[in-house]
């Protein structure tokens, strides 16, 4: 097995519950820290001692719970700003060196990662992604986002009216933080295009962005 | 309105989040001193603690939602004053404030002296009322 890791849970809903069950199955040393007494006993009864009762974003609290040696924090609350000023007190006051926060307004998604938040999850974006890619004509797909970082992977279909159509890849105004990573033809095996790669229609590509630039890749490769 | 009445000089644009008895009386007391100014609250009853004579702008809203903040004018906004119950929620309006929204001034409400500690050490401009109201009464009996 990996190296057994101490990961740190804010929040025992059910996200904090099953990500848990899921740790102490691989091996890791995990606890819980919940609020409420209720949930901090039910979770008790089903995991054993793995779970502290209190309040994740105050200073002793943290404190009590070891996260100085922590390597990872995850923030699984309801509320946005719970979870970001967990985040950043345990990346500031206890070093701890991997920060990962549930986001509820897919909004935030942006502003944590800005505000220095390692990986942020919104359900609602994820859900949103999945419904992208069952409804073929829709213009933009989020593949990935690279953690820690601003980059992202998208997918885009080249239709009939792109004012990419037939123009080389060179040609295209592009924003400065973006490149064309792959390009899919059918009848062929993707390839990695040129500045000299001409687009035709129906192509599907890949594309290196971040979520600031998505706009104005929208605007050259979409009509 | 042209010429209605003198613009002031120095006029800022300040928008407050949380319209509790110190943001009702600040909005109050910027309003009266002829600045332009902004009060957001999730709720409209507390827009009760405006003075009649107030001329400002009040909105119901969640200051830690960036569209919200758009709409109270913080692109414009020269100040912000996160004044809601709520440590965390103060945090994070301000942080969006100032990080986002690149607003020159903001000062940032945290109860939690230890929370407050660690934002201002991050650069974010913060007053601890506990700190201050239990230093104020220690000096007043300790030192009469």
């Amino acid at each position: 097995m990996a190296k057994s890791l101490y990961i740190v849970i804010v929040g025992g809903g059910n996200i904090g519950y099953y990500l848990s069950k899921a740790l102490l199955s691989q091996g890791h040393e995990v606890l819980i820290i919940e609020r409420e007494v209720r949930k901090c006993e039910r979770l008790e009864d089903e995991l054993g001692s793995c779970c502290m009762r209190g309040d994740g974003c105050e200073t002793a609290v943290l404190s009590e719970a070891g996260l100085n040696r922590a390597d990872i924090l995850i923030a699984t609350t309801s509320q946005d700003e719970d979870n970001l000023v967990t985040c950043q007190v345990a990346k500031h006051r206890f070093k701890v060196p991997r920060t990962i926060s549930l986001v509820n307004n897919p909004h935030n998604e942006q502003i944590f990662r800005k505000l220095g938040i390692d990986a942020t999850i919104s359900v609602t974006n994820t859900i949103l992604e999945h419904v992208e890619q069952e409804i073929p004509a829709h213009p933009l797909i989020h593949l990935l986002t690279m953690s820690g970082q601003m980059e992202e992977l998208v997918e885009l279909m080249v239709s009939r009216d792109s004012p990419a159509v037939g123009k080389p890849i060179g040609h295209l105004r592009l924003p400065a933080d973006t490149t064309i990573a792959l390009v899919m033809r059918e009848g062929e095996r993707p390839r990695i295009p040129g500045a000299d790669t001409v687009l035709r229609e129906n192509d599907r590509i890949i594309v290196m962005t971040t979520m600031e630039s998505e706009k104005t890749l929208e605007k050259s490769l979409l009509p | 309105m042209p010429g209605t009445e003198a613009v002031k000089p120095n006029k800022k644009n300040i928008v407050i989040m949380g319209c509790s008895r110190v943001g009702g009386k600040l909005a109050a007391m910027f309003d009266a001193a002829g600045h332009k100014v902004t009060v957001l609250d999730l709720d409209a009853y507390s827009f009760r603690r405006l003075p009649p004579t107030f001329s400002g702008t009040a909105l119901i809203g969640n200051g830690t939602d960036e569209d919200m903040l758009r709409k109270a004018g913080i692109e414009e906004a020269d100040a912000f004053i996160a004044l809601t119950q709520g440590d965390n929620r103060n945090v994070m309006a301000a942080q969006i404030a100032k990080y986002l929204f690149n607003v020159q001034r903001v000062i940032c409400r945290i109860y939690d002296p230890l929370r407050k500690d660690i934002y201002e050490q991050l650069g974010l401009e913060s007053i601890s009322p506990t700190e201050v109201f239990a230093d104020l009464l220690f000096q007043r009996l300790e030192k009469p």
